[in-house]
């Protein structure tokens, strides 16, 4: 019986020495569901996927993912856990070496053992599901921004995936491309019964189709909740942010002396 | 670039650099003469082996015979051991004399082998017994000096 | 004043701190070569990308360096009434010093900057970062391949740079200058000592292929994901494989010269 609870992070605590990122941060996520993580530039949302991923250990607290925590994870460990993920990169990441077809085959290579027969069905089949067959031939350096990151989200759910996390997805792009996008993350979660998790800065899209939302600030989870509940929320935070208010609790002016003191009167 | 041309020329690379390393080796160096040859050792006690070095050439005739191994103290008999190694295809009687040679004026010594007489030839680990010392130039000049004052003396 | 001194130790515990972490990487691609082997397509690839590509510089700078070499040996040797000599001066000097040296410097310039501009600009693009994602070791997969390259490719191309260099001083002495071919050639053999003079240079060009390609991977795998970063991280490449190979050589030579 699988557990319904696929990554929880407990009381993660996580920073440099110059700067502490997250204090206590608490996250959990559902199997089969469409997860969004918000919030301002450098609150560390990229962070928290890479803690997921293990790429990263949290100074305390703990990252759990299919039951198993992640930082005590050996080298082997990590690669099992990894190989239940898929991620997309801001930018897609392609290999620039090779084509759309090598790419997207890459991870079936390393980890199948499949013929070269199978391999290219399910390449195929995985870039038909992006909308992207007839491209294979090509090389990334030969792609639009949206392209190659259709591409990159083909690869990573090469495997078909438990968990898919996207890194700032709608970053760049044109409306028909987030339209697709959109769609794509929500089709392919359901048809795979995975777990998305979302890092992005879109408010419209994101609230047009996930299903739970966290809000990230101070290093603490400010918000959480529904689309639904949180547009009706009250909290300072949340509504500066959903409504793109220029002022509120995210400060417009940088700090500084008073403006008639630096004019010199 | 696929595989085919990829290999062929890596493979056409590498063949470059083997054949630079084999032209260097044979027509540059001196491989072919007797480091790959088999080999036997003999041995030689000297009171002074001068600036002889261990790989300094064992000549016979002028002829590279063989490479001068190692060379070690004995505390016995206060005498210089000197191990050499000589190609096989080359036999010398037991009674061969070594003589320690300088090659030029100032230049590097080596071991001079002249054959003897003997119906009897030297084997693997055999010492010669007939060897002469390096020259010495303080000695040379001191012997001189010598001379010159004897004779000075003498014809007073 | 003090600031003056403060800095440089500063920049001497941050060169430390490099050089520990260019060793470390030196072990963890050692420990993850098996699949450089077992999957040797890859290691050929880079072979290509370095020796093969190489080729064509390593060949026309040692044919001029050998001509030069041929040239000012013979103006200086002949005062000495000695310049049948030239083909020693010429394959001594070659495959002693200027064949692992040079070939080292060339190599730095266009190998290992190409290394470190391609690692680097992976690592800008996140490539490093998806494959390590996708439960593969970059380190195994683009760093380690690129690694054994290098030590293949090094003493191959200083035994072609010496080979045409001695080439090039041939041509300059016997057809041009007039010396002796016989002479050239049997001097020569008499005073090249395989043992002692080409497999030294062989070792130190090994050594050369070693310290240029770890500088070149680390340069890369280190530097800071944005397009300065990536071209600063280049010229210190270069920078620091050139003064890593002369210091090395002189090491190297008076360890050769004592035994």
């Amino acid at each position: 019986m699988k557990k319904d609870l696929i990554v929880s992070i407990k009381d993660l605590a996580f920073g440099y020495a110059e700067r502490q990122i997250h204090r206590k941060i608490n996250m959990n996520f559902h199997r089969g569901k469409v997860v969004a993580i918000m919030g301002g530039s450098g609150c560390g949302k990229t962070t928290i996927l890479r803690l997921i991923g293990g790429q990263i250990k949290p100074n305390s607290g703990q990252v759990e993912v299919d039951g198993k925590i992640v930082h005590e994870q050996g080298r082997k460990g990590i690669y099992e856990l990894r190989r239940k993920m898929g991620m997309l990169f801001q930018h897609g990441a392609l290999f620039s070496d090779l084509s759309v077809y090598e790419n997207v085959a890459f991870p079936i290579r390393e980890h199948t053992d499949l013929n070269e027969a199978v391999i290219k069905d399910l390449v195929l089949m995985k870039l038909n599901a992006v909308g992207l067959r007839g491209a294979h031939n090509l090389m990334p350096t030969e792609l639009s921004g949206g392209m190659a990151r259709r591409v990159a989200l083909a690869r990573a759910v090469a495997l078909d995936p438990d968990i898919i996390m996207y890194d700032e997805p709608f970053a760049g792009l044109d409306p028909i491309s987030m339209g697709v996008i959109c769609d794509l993350i929500r089709t392919l979660n359901d048809a795979l019964g995975a777990t998305s998790i979302i890092v992005t800065h879109d408010v419209t899209e994101t609230f047009a189709f996930a299903d739970y939302i966290y809000f990230i600030a101070d290093g603490i989870v400010a918000a959480e909740g529904s689309p639904s509940d949180l547009k009706k929320s009250q909290l300072p935070f949340v509504k500066q942010f959903i409504h793109s208010e220029k002022d509120g609790p995210v400060p417009f002016h940088y700090q500084a002396n008073e403006y008639i003191s630096d004019l010199g009167l | 670039m696929d595989r085919i041309k990829l290999d062929a020329w890596v493979g056409i690379f590498v063949a470059l650099g083997l054949i630079a390393l084999m032209g260097l080796a044979m027509k540059v160096g001196n491989l072919t003469s007797n480091d790959i040859k088999t080999t036997y050792v003999v041995t030689a006690n000297f009171e002074n082996i001068g600036g002889l070095k261990p790989r300094a050439p064992v000549k016979s005739a002028g002829v590279v015979v063989g490479r001068v191994d190692s060379i070690t103290f004995d505390t016995k008999i206060y005498e210089a051991i000197v191990t050499m190694s000589i190609d096989e295809r080359y036999v010398f009687p037991k009674d061969t004399f070594a003589n320690i040679y300088t090659a030029g004026l100032l230049g590097e010594q080596y071991i001079g082998l002249e054959a003897g007489g003997d119906p009897e030839n030297l084997v693997a680990f055999d010492k010669i017994s007939q060897t002469q010392d390096a020259v010495v130039l303080e000695k040379l000049i001191s012997q001189f000096l010598y001379n010159q004052a004897s004779k000075e003396e003498e014809e007073k | 004043m003090i600031t003056f001194f403060e800095n440089i130790g500063r920049g001497l515990r941050l060169k430390i701190t490099r050089l520990g972490a260019a060793t470390r990487l030196f072990f963890t691609i050692i420990s993850y070569s098996s699949e450089s082997f077992k999957r040797f397509n890859l290691t050929i690839r880079e072979i290509y990308f370095t020796g093969v590509l190489s080729l064509i510089i390593i060949i026309v700078s040692a044919f001029f360096v050998g001509m030069v070499l041929g040239l000012q040996g013979y103006y200086t040797l002949q005062k000495y009434g000695s310049s049948e000599a030239i083909g020693v001066l010429v394959a001594l000097a070659l495959v002693r010093e200027l064949g692992p040296v040079v070939t080292a410097l060339l190599f730095a310039g266009r190998a290992g900057t190409a290394i470190t501009a391609e690692i680097g600009l992976m690592k800008a693009t996140e490539q490093l970062s998806a494959m390590e994602m996708m439960a593969v070791s970059p380190v195994a997969r683009i760093v380690a391949p690129r690694f054994w390259a290098g030590i293949i490719t090094m003493p191959l191309l200083a035994s072609i740079f010496s080979m045409v260099g001695i080439i090039g001083g041939y041509v300059v002495a016997v057809p041009i200058i007039g010396v002796d071919e016989g002479a050239f050639w049997s001097q020569m053999q008499a005073n090249v000592d395989f043992s002692y003079d080409i497999v030294n240079g062989f070792i130190k060009s090994l050594v050369f292929g070693i310290a240029c390609t770890i500088i070149a991977l680390f340069e890369g795998y280190d530097a800071p994901p944005t397009a300065e970063g990536v071209s600063r991280a280049t010229t210190r490449t270069v920078v620091t494989s050139s003064l890593a190979v002369l210091g090395l050589d002189f090491v190297l030579t008076s360890f050769m010269l004592t035994v």
